[in-house]
């Protein structure tokens, strides 16, 4: 198939492992941002390939994963409300909360659809009028310009009883907030795909310029991350760390243009509330005064309890960089896909999931 | 108007009557036109005896329908123990306000599926209830057949050396469901691999009589039911991912939907654990059967790591394949 085989083809693979061996000589430590690049390199078994002196990190960059309990919480409360409807992607379904979780308040009775888009939770606001549809806005700028889009076609059509609970975050900001918490040492970069779809390459120039660290932007095939892994190793080698693409299918330096237009019509940034990292300033997005009407978090009254994070549980640290899931006292034990105690463990793209599911840490 | 299923046709009475008789003839066979309350026949040998229920939504999907997987599930359950299967059973649970020529057309793929597997249908039931109680219809199936003298094929049977063989490609039907079902449309559509599979298995015995297992992949894919093969049997199972074979639309909806076609569901494939030496002449007789063109040895099974599957990647990294766990949900990003 055009744009996946050929990013899996075995022989390039190997050739770009051989040049990676032969190109790293120091001890360098990476972080793959994004939870579809750990997919990938699990899925393919990149990080056995790889020499010793490459040390690999997952980061936060899974939305469900990061999405703090207390806003969660608000999402759960929602879906007990008598004619509302929650609209979600499906990752979210099986998250628990503080004191439930969206799958259990369906159980009781609560509306909770899965939805593969937000013009389709739109779709469910217009035929259900006597409904109130609460579309919950979870994502990185991957997802929120379709979400703004929704916004404004349900704007455009004064759809009245369609709303957006924004989690949104964004990730430039929490990069930063990671490195300057002096938590995690890193060398080089591995950029998400996606996003970088939508804001380009140059929100990065900050980390090689100010950080001094490698960045590449990468897409989500075994032969993208390789490439991408190659050229970080080049760039650190040669002491000139910069901003580069390796997903110039995807992604170019000024990004979609469109799509930023459209969230900035409908969004501004705000402070958010990263699970395992905290309030981090300008990292999130909230509807616009123009928009507030379909604000769900303006609209209903939403009371809930203090948020708790569940016992034992390392999800925190493990978004930072500072655990893995093979530290966790949880992890195989009591925690796994059918009973996930905390987010890494229930979103596809979680680490602890990703871990789980490719045998990470079991002996063959 | 167009016709619609009332609850007065599952109420006992004339429309009940009326309906089941509509559909005798599609199934014209001694047993069922008695309309007793049981069919009485006689029956040799050793039996195998099954039931599934079918509840797909949406009921017509391409490549099949409900119909012909009610048919299909339960003659390839019948056939992953080698039986030959003879006799079904058809119950239909009604969603009132079904469209009756939605019910007909059902009925008409039955018959189809029914003749092309050489099995009779010799008893059923049909049951209307409230709209909103289901979702259309419901079908349960339930088998009989009987097992040819010498065949012992079980789910405990595979051996060390033995080598693992894939009828085709795998994830098929559950990407045409879910792609009818959300709407995805693609250039060239998916079609559901539903398929009778006791020729080709019937093909396979003659050529072998040493088939350790047999399992249809269905529900959590290829890599649940090599994991359910491997704990039973206590043995490993390594697999290459390069000989594992998936069609370009299935990859490419797995890719969109952030699915794994070896977790994606199938319904006219099997999988066989095999002696290695009656590997090749078991792959070629496969290869002449239209269910098993494009039949491959994907693997072997092994002392190491019992109860686990193990692939090596096509980069050459090994991994864990683990069994499905939840539901297929898409990703976010």
């Amino acid at each position: 198939m055009r744009f996946v085989d050929e990013y899996r083809n075995s022989e390039l693979g190997k050739r770009l492992v051989d040049r990676i061996h032969r190109r790293s000589k120091k001890p360098i430590r990476l972080m793959e941002f994004c939870g579809g690049h750990t997919v990938t390199i699990f899925k393919h078994g990149i990080r056995q390939l790889l020499p010793s002196t490459i040390e690999m990190l997952s980061g936060p960059g899974c939305p469900v994963c990061v999405t703090a309990n207390a806003d969660l919480d608000r999402a759960i409360a929602l879906a007990r409300f008598p004619d509302v409807v929650v609209a979600t992607f499906g990752d979210m379904l099986k998250v628990p909360g503080s004191y439930s979780s969206l799958q259990e308040v369906r159980a009781e009775g609560g509306d909770v659809r899965i939805v593969y888009s937000a013009l389709d939770a739109l779709d469910m606001a217009r035929r259900n009028p006597d409904k109130s549809v609460v579309m919950l806005g979870i994502g990185f700028e991957t997802t929120a310009p379709t979400i703004a889009a929704s916004v404004l076609e349900a704007s455009r059509e004064d759809v009245s009883n369609y709303y957006v609970l924004s989690m949104h975050k964004l990730c430039p900001p929490v990069i930063k907030a990671l490195l300057d918490s002096g938590e995690v040492r890193l060398d080089g970069l591995v950029c998400p795909g996606h996003v970088s779809a939508v804001i380009g390459s140059r929100p990065y120039d900050f980390l090689a310029r100010d950080y001094g660290i490698a960045c590449v932007v990468s897409g989500f095939e075994p032969l993208d991350v390789l490439q991408c892994i190659d050229m970080l190793v080049a760039q650190i080698e040669a002491g000139k760390p910069s901003v580069e693409i390796a997903y110039r299918r995807g992604v170019r330096p000024e990004g979609n243009v469109r799509a930023l237009e459209t969230m900035g019509m409908v969004f501004e940034n705000c402070e958010a509330n990263w699970r395992g990292i905290g309030v981090v300033p300008e990292s999130g997005m909230r509807l616009r005064e123009e928009y507030r009407r379909f604000d769900a978090e303006s609209v209903f009254e939403v009371e809930v309890s203090l948020p708790r994070e569940p016992e034992g549980c390392i999800c925190g640290d493990i978004l930072r960089g500072v655990k893995t899931p093979l530290d966790c006292k949880l992890f195989r034990r009591v925690c796994n896909p059918e009973n996930p105690v905390g987010p890494c463990m229930v979103s596809s793209e979680g680490s602890c999931s990703a871990y789980y599911l490719y045998g990470e840490g079991l002996a063959d | 108007m167009d016709e619609k299923i009332l609850l007065a046709h599952g109420s006992g009475g004339k429309l009940s009557h009326d309906l089941v008789e509509s559909f005798l003839p599609l199934f014209d066979n001694r047993l069922l036109d008695k309309l007793d309350d049981s069919a009485v026949f006689e029956l040799g040998g050793r039996l195998a005896f099954t039931t599934d229920s079918y509840v797909v939504s949406p009921i017509f999907f391409p490549g099949g329908d409900i119909g012909k997987l009610a048919v299909c599930g339960t003659v390839n359950d019948l056939a992953m123990s080698g039986a030959t299967p003879l006799y079904l059973s058809l119950s239909l649970i009604i969603e009132e306000g079904l469209p009756m020529a939605d019910l007909q057309k059902v009925m008409a793929s039955i018959k189809k599926s029914a003749e092309e597997a050489g099995v009779s249908v010799v008893t059923g039931d049909t049951k209307v209830i409230n709209r909103g109680s289901a979702d259309k219809l419901f079908i349960n199936t339930s088998g009989i057949g009987v097992v040819p003298p010498g065949v012992d094929i079980s789910g405990s049977g595979a051996k060390p050396g033995d080598s693992i063989i894939l009828s085709g490609t795998i994830g098929d039907h559950g990407i045409a469901v879910m792609s009818k079902r959300e709407g995805l449309e693609f250039s060239s559509p998916v079609e559901s691999d539903c398929a009778p599979l006791h020729g080709l298995v019937a093909d396979m015995l003659k050529v072998t009589g040493q088939i350790h297992c047999l399992r249809d992949p269905t529900r959590g894919g290829l890599a649940s039911t090599l994991n359910e093969l491997a704990r039973q049997s206590g043995v490993g199972m390594r697999i290459e991912e390069e000989k594992i074979p998936v069609r370009e639309g299935v990859h490419a909806a797995c890719e969109l939907l952030g699915l794994d076609p070896l977790y994606v569901a199938n319904e006219g494939k099997l999988v066989a654990v095999v002696p290695k030496v009656e590997a090749g002449k078991v792959v070629d007789i496969m290869h002449k059967s239209p269910y098993g063109q494009q039949a491959a040895i994907i693997g072997e099974v092994v002392t190491e790591h019992p109860g686990r599957v193990v692939m090596k990647t096509s980069l050459g990294a090994s991994r864990i394949v683990d069994m499905l766990v939840g539901e297929l949900l898409p990703r976010i990003c």
